[in-house]
């Protein structure tokens, strides 16, 4: 993962997530999300799981991390590609109540 | 397809009394949970696992890994200070964690232990959203995975002493495949 996996694109900050999404990644993802959504003022965060094969409860600690930094000020944050797997993951922590989750 | 060839060569299946171990030893530190997994992963292969076991497996061996690491131990990887470009090691406590495998009779059985601080209620870590490392957005979900992935969950603790999770998840498959010797 590197910056270019971060892109800014009018009011929406996408994150292509790696193929793991664990512990030891979350720092990262989340500190550069954060930098993004300060300096670039953006207000929605969408996160791309089209190369993510794995993700534990930490990616769910990332999310849920984004999403209390921008419902504030009326951000939304989306879920896309998602395979089955973890969509069963979202579905199950219950973060399908507070994003959305799409194809 | 594969099925079907994988049957014509010889002995296809062991009838579940097949019985393998494995243990693993290894430092406390976050690039290690990804190594545990794919360890797990490994050694249930020659059961051909589904796709769908083998992503449970994986996410219990995770959260327990995990969970030794940054609670046991609390060495964490991430920003000592904003605006930093790469997170760095805090390593609070050296240790290991101990990782055992074995099937028998169609069954997983895992064990994550580690010698670290333990845990004081085990009642309450073990409610879902529970956390007592929210600064480091833990989502509390880690015990409630372990719980919904696999079939059976036993965890151990003693302050001071450490804490040892117990897993068991029978395969569907359940029994050996041999290579085609
Ligand atoms: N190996 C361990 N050693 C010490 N404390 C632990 C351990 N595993 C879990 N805990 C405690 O149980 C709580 C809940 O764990 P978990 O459900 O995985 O959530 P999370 O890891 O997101 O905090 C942790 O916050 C921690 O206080
Ligand atoms: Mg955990």
């Amino acid at each position: 993962m590197d910056m270019e996996d971060f892109q800014v694109i009018d009011d929406y900050l996408c994150i292509r997530l790696p193929e793991e999404v664990d512990h030891h990644k979350s720092a990262y993802i989340s500190e550069n999300a954060d930098r993004y959504i300060l300096k670039d003022r953006v207000s929605n965060v969408v996160f791309d799981f089209s190369d993510t094969q794995f993700m534990d409860s930490s990616g769910i600690g990332i999310i849920m991390g984004r999403y209390k930094k921008i419902s504030c000020f009326g951000g939304k944050v989306f879920a896309i590609h998602a395979d089955r797997q973890i969509r069963r993951i979202l579905y199950m922590s219950g973060l399908n109540k507070i994003i959305e989750i799409m194809e | 397809m594969v099925e079907t060839k994988r049957q014509q060569a010889g002995p296809a299946r062991e009838t579940g009394s097949m019985k393998n171990e494995m243990a693993l030893e290894f430092d406390a530190v976050s690039s290690n949970e990804s190594f545990a997994r794919v360890a797990v992963a490994a050694f249930i292969a020659p059961l051909n696992p589904t796709v769908e076991e083998l992503s449970d497996i994986k996410t219990a061996v995770s959260e327990a890994v995990t969970n030794a690491i940054i609670h046991g131990y609390e060495n964490v990887y991430g920003y000592g200070r904003h605006g930093e470009v790469r997170p760095v090691y805090c390593r609070i406590r050296e240790g290991k964690v101990y990782l055992r495998c074995r099937i028998e009779n169609g069954v997983l059985h895992i064990e994550v232990e580690d010698r670290g601080v333990g845990i004081e209620n085990l009642e309450k870590a073990m409610e879902p959203l529970y956390t007592t490392k929210p600064e480091l957005e833990r989502s509390g979900m880690g015990f409630a995975f372990m719980e919904a992935f696999m079939d059976d969950l036993e965890v151990e603790s003693q302050p001071l002493k450490g804490t040892i999770v117990r897993m068991q998840k029978k395969l569907q498959c359940g029994s050996w495949i041999y290579g085609g010797e």
